[in-house]
């Protein structure tokens, strides 16, 4: 059986937060029990400072699904949904010493029940987009956004890990040149943006259906193969530097015009904030003005961060510093 | 935490009077069967009354019919690719879709080479041979069938003397993976059409890495290994002699048992999947109940998934298995379950028991007592628990 961390094993047999929240006023349901795994979070928000009060989860699945649901619920309860909305897949596969690399769609499960969960409570669909983008791992009814956002928040680069974050392709595999043109499609984008060094991208023909449904098989059938490690999450590399060249002036524009678009409203509040530096997925802010050490520092940290997240679709985080400029 | 071990499908202990026959074939009595000094001629006259313990369990007409291998898949593959070379003008094999991978991923291997044409006969929800299908499937083009006896997930018998019969009408060659009946049910292969039989030592007490294919004398046979002159030149390579001994005393000791697997056995069988059916709503027995092994009974849960309740009952010192996704890295049920077309509310949730001699009923008790809470936790947990709509006693489990 698995190699589970010590925490997993412990948020699996005592599981915190299960149960069914009566007054819940944000709901997010993911999965389905044909697929294997399926989890309900419920959330109890509060409508003025949108501050998480308390969450409970349902969850059908193995050991990992249910003590990556109990961990996202300890992640956000007491946090608002500013700061929940950035809360990624490795967070909980963090929280819970890691998570053999096959169990990583169990966090993307509790980072798409949260993304729906806020949907939910905003009103909004949770990119609900099965009707135009067709669903593209049938087996598992996965569609096309979903397993997007599971490439960029966790820079997958080949069709295994795909599989291992989302379970599409874990099946019948025909969609397997869907697969790699989307794959394909998204690394070169996180290569102009700077994220990911050009040599790391996946390239189409690289892999084969057959060879991986065959490597799929043989993982299955040995059934003393090694246990998988621990902690898997390691990034498969360091990020280029951040000299290195047009691809992180990109990601820095649109850093750029997203503070941008945020600084007339922290001006009405007397308050601004300037971009100091970028470096890897780490955003270097300094907060001015009436933002500064008021309450409000980590609401408007988190906003910016939301809105960061939205715009470049990987995980950032916002670091206030103080400028020594002037 | 008393350990309860109840994964007999996936190997056994060697009993210890197994391990006692072979340790002097180690440091004693180290020679080569095939040498002609003293040292070699009296492991040759083991390996032979080896040979002939076996001959019994098997019910086979000739001592020599038997070829030892180094594992069941060994003789499953044996027997497949011989068959294929010693019937000229026949390239098409018939097998069923719930074999165990010994025979199925040779079969697509087979079949995507190009090296033969392959029928894979499906199974009812019970998990018995569409009968109809596997008539359909027979002609003159047929080299081999090849069909196991006993499931090893669910237990489920096929009726495997009746069914190679039915090949026999065609010509064909009849193999049977019979790994997971070889010591649990009675075999008489003297006087049947069954041409070739396949076995392996762990799963009736003897060690691992021990095997044997028995060819019906007369059949048609190929060797897999070329070599030197063992086996009858049959299968080169020194003979393991220790584990062919063992396993020729762990089949003595399994005629011995046979009545004990029979009944009592079969009835700690019974007794602990009665008790799962009654306390436990929304279950149901996966498999043939009439038709089966008296060790196994393979449970599906709705509305739970099986490694959630395999990681429970492994702490509180219960070891059993899972046709479920989670536990192989598979993200689907085992080819087994979806053969069976069991219903999607509970084809992640079977779990397998599969029973030995060396259970006692408190091993039983155990479990009884372990189970029920567990579903009841992992239900409430689940968000697709409405609470047991039915009643226990009848329910009846919905299949498409
Ligand atoms: C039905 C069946 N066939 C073949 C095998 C393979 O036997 P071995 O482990 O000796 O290779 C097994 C064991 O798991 C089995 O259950």
């Amino acid at each position: 059986m698995w190699d589970y961390s010590e925490k997993v094993k412990d948020y699996f047999f005592n599981p915190k937060n299960a149960g069914v929240l009566g007054e819940a006023n944000a709901v997010g349901e993911v999965g389905a029990i044909s697929c294997g795994d399926a989890l309900k979070l419920m959330l109890k928000v509060d409508s003025e400072t949108e501050v998480i009060h308390d969450a409970r989860f349902q969850t059908f699945g193995c050991g990992s699904a249910i003590a990556s649901s109990s961990a996202l619920t300890e992640l956000i309860i007491g946090k608002t949904l500013g700061e929940a909305v950035s809360i990624t897949n490795q967070d909980i596969a963090d929280f819970l010493g890691g998570l053999p690399p096959e169990k990583m769609h169990c966090s993307v499960m509790g980072y798409e029940a949260l993304q729906a969960a806020i949907a939910n409570f905003r009103g909004e669909e949770w990119r609900d987009d099965h009707e135009e983008r067709a669903l593209l791992c049938k087996c598992f009814g996965v569609d096309e956004g979903m397993i997007e956002r599971a490439i960029r928040m966790n820079k997958l680069t080949s069709i295994e890990q795909i599989t291992d974050y989302t379970k599409a392709g874990g099946g019948c595999l025909t969609c397997f040149d869907r697969l790699e043109d989307l794959l394909a499609k998204v690394n070169s984008e996180l290569v102009a943006e700077g994220f990911l060094a050009e040599h790391e991208a996946y390239r189409i023909g690289v892999a084969s259906a057959a060879d991986i449904k065959a490597k799929a098989k043989a993982r299955k059938e040995t059934e003393d193969a090694a246990p998988a490690p621990a902690s898997p999450l390691a990034p498969t590399s360091p990020l280029p530097p951040p000299s290195a060249g047009m691809t992180n002036l990109k990601k820095i524009r649109l850093i750029e015009e997203a503070i941008e678009e945020l600084r007339p409203y922290l001006k009405k509040d007397g308050g601004d904030c300037e971009l100091v530096d970028v470096d890897g997925n780490n955003v270097m802010v300094n907060l001015k003005g009436a933002c500064m050490g008021c309450q409000m520092a980590s609401v408007t940290i988190s906003g910016i961060q939301e809105r960061l997240i939205a715009k470049l679709g990987v995980p950032i985080r916002i670091v206030p510093v103080k400028s020594n400029a002037h | 935490m008393r350990p309860v071990y109840l994964d007999n499908n996936a190997t056994t202990r060697v009993d210890p009077a197994v391990v006692e026959a072979m340790l002097p074939f180690f440091t004693e009595q180290f020679g080569n069967p095939s040498s002609i000094h003293s040292f070699g001629a009296s492991v040759g006259a083991s390996v032979k009354k080896a040979r002939q313990q076996l001959q019994q369990l098997l019910g086979a007409e000739h001592d020599h019919e038997i070829i030892y291998t180094a594992s069941g898949t060994e003789a499953d593959n044996t027997a497949i690719l011989s068959a294929l070379e010693a019937m000229p003008g026949r390239d098409e094999i018939v097998t069923s879709a719930v074999e165990h991978p010994a025979v199925l991923s040779l079969c697509q291997h087979l079949e995507k080479t190009g090296r033969a044409k392959v029928h894979y006969i499906g199974v009812d929800s019970l998990g018995r041979l569409d009968i109809e299908a596997y008539r359909n499937a027979l002609s003159e083009k047929v080299a081999l069938v090849t069909l196991m006896w006993a499931n090893n997930e669910t237990g489920t018998l096929f009726p495997v003397e009746g069914l190679a019969e039915l090949a026999k009408e065609h010509g064909a060659l009849f193999h049977t993976d019979a790994v997971q009946a070889v010591g649990k049910v009675p075999i008489v292969l003297k006087g049947s059409a069954i041409d070739m039989l396949s076995l392996s030592g762990h799963k009736l007490h003897a060690p691992k890495g021990v095997g044997a294919l028995y060819v019906k004398r007369g059949t048609r046979f190929k060797p897999l290994l070329r070599g030197g002159h063992q086996e009858r030149g049959r299968r080169a390579g020194t003979e393991n002699a220790p584990g062919i001994i063992g396993l020729g005393k762990a089949a003595e000791l399994a005629i011995e048992h046979m009545v004990d697997e029979q009944t009592r056995v079969k009835e700690l069988r019974d007794r602990l999947e009665k008790a799962i059916l009654q306390r436990i709503p929304n279950c149901f027995v996966n498999g043939d109940p009439r038709e089966r092994l008296p060790n196994t009974t393979n449970i599906a849960f709705e509305y739970v998934e099986g490694e959630a309740i395999l990681l429970h009952l492994t702490r509180q010192g219960v070891a059993a298995s899972s046709g479920s996704a989670c536990t192989s890295g598979s993200l689907e049920p085992s080819h087994v379950m979806r053969a069976m077309n069991v219903p999607f509310t509970a084809a992640h949730g079977s779990i397998r028991f599969s029973l030995s001699r060396d259970n006692v009923p408190e091993d039983v008790d155990q479990v009884i007592e372990a189970l029920p809470k567990i579903l009841e936790k992992l239900r409430e947990l689940s968000p697709f628990w409405a609470g047991a709509n039915k009643d226990p006693n009848d329910f009846k489990p919905v299949y498409a």
